[in-house]
């Protein structure tokens, strides 16, 4: 449900005046535990992220960003085996829901880690189209569509692969342009533009 | 193994979160890995240090700096640490400026990817699926709601945050501010105008 990018219905941004940090003290405490976890190695940036897209989509939606972290960091905690659901359930005293299983597995790559880029600023490329079952960093709107590259940012560790793996491949990876009309047809608007930032092995060669 | 599936038709009611938080806590404190006050002196420099304000002494310092401004479009990381800012969700900045004919807007989609060290943890708004779906799709119309509108002739320019670089944007210098000192022009600076939201 995370996948949000031109999805319609969620109505107008409110937005709070003189917004606290934390709104409440559990949330500063989910924080903690997140800071606890990261730095005893128990997470990590994919599968954190993946922990949190795996969310049932009523869930996602009917609870705040901090709820997500919550609930991810638990479904990570039973799934490293660091506790149990009906463990938590006790000490919580109530049902503790989880994100759904993980469905995805790493993409195989060849070769070692190519670092220097395959396409050059103005190249023209697409995104390809896989809808993976798992963890990605190409959004749903731009998949499919054609952009052209305009920035090179180096080269980074593959999230889908470092999502569902324990093991790290280096891409490089790139800003692409792309026009409003391209991603939105008839309801795109000149004038308009979207960069997003993707890895190289998400495109393909279009010119 | 799907934790989930097998309580589906759980007939008891979701614990309150404070309890399911404090379930996490001491699981995590009986293996030894909630040393609470080490951790509490890293959510205090959330707290205390990072904000908004570190954001604007940059965008004040790129107006009166032409130098500084080259520097910090051309390679922002470093630019940003000349000021002594940096760290988790800063590693790879990259600032673009608006111009008399680019507007920037900046979001993700996908999760919540914010500059911290500049600005702080996020609001609310920007985690939120109404801004996170609509900057992609329809930025002028959402701009215009919130109060911002930037003119037909003005391409706006949306940056969704979907890898590892964050973004800073860099408004424009208001007018009638030459007489300003680098203080108090980072006094007009607004978290807003540095995600795009708003023009000053």
């Amino acid at each position: 449900m995370h996948d949000l990018g031109g999805l319609a219905g969620f109505g107008p941004v409110e937005i709070e005046a003189d917004e606290p940090i934390f709104h409440e003290d559990w949330e500063r405490r989910v924080f903690r535990i997140n800071t606890a976890a990261m730095t005893a190695g128990l997470i990590g940036g994919g599968r954190f992220r993946h922990s949190i897209e795996r969310m049932a989509p009523d869930h996602y939606l009917s609870s705040s960003y901090y709820e997500h972290w919550l609930t991810g960091l638990a479904t990570l905690l039973v799934e490293r085996g660091v506790a149990s659901r009906d463990d938590l359930e006790a000490r919580a005293g109530g049902r503790f829901p989880l994100s759904g299983p993980d469905r995805g597995s790493a993409p195989g790559v060849s070769g070692g880690d190519p670092t220097e880029p395959r396409f050059a600023v103005g190249h023209q490329v697409r995104v390809r189209e896989w809808h993976a079952p798992g963890h990605t960093r190409a959004p749903r709107y731009v998949q499919g569509k054609r952009g052209v590259v305009t920035r090179h940012d180096g080269a980074f560790s593959v999230p889908d692969i470092e999502a569902h793996s324990d093991a790290k491949h280096l891409e490089p990876t790139y800003s692409v342009q792309f026009a409003s009309r391209e991603l939105w047809g008839e309801g795109g608007s000149p004038g308009e533009t979207v960069q997003v930032d993707l890895w190289e092995s998400y495109l393909e060669d279009s010119q | 193994m799907s934790p989930d599936h097998a309580h589906s038709h759980h007939p008891e009611p979701i614990a309150p979160v404070e309890a399911r938080v404090a379930a996490l806590e001491t699981v995590l404190a009986e293996n030894g890995l909630l040393d609470r006050t080490a951790l509490d002196e890293i959510v205090a420099h959330f707290e205390d240090d990072l904000s908004p304000l570190n954001g604007a002494k940059v965008v004040a310092h790129a107006w009166v700096d032409p130098d500084y401004r080259a520097r910090l479009l051309d390679d922002g990381t470093p630019a940003i640490a000349e000021l002594g800012f940096g760290g988790p969700e800063g590693d790879h900045m990259v600032v673009v400026e608006n111009t008399s004919t680019v507007h920037n807007l900046v979001v993700c989609t996908l999760c919540s990817c914010y500059p911290w060290p500049i600005l702080g943890l996020p609001p609310r708004w920007y985690k939120a699926p109404a801004y996170r779906s609509r900057a992609v799709r329809e930025p002028r119309a959402l701009l215009r709601e919130m109060g911002t509108a930037v003119p037909e002739s003005v391409e706006i320019r949306v940056w969704d945050s979907s890898a590892e670089v964050r973004y800073l944007v860099l408004p424009r210098r208001p007018a009638g501010t030459e007489e300003l000192t680098e203080t108090a022009l980072a006094g007009l600076v607004t978290r807003d105008s540095m995600i795009g939201v708003e023009r000053l």
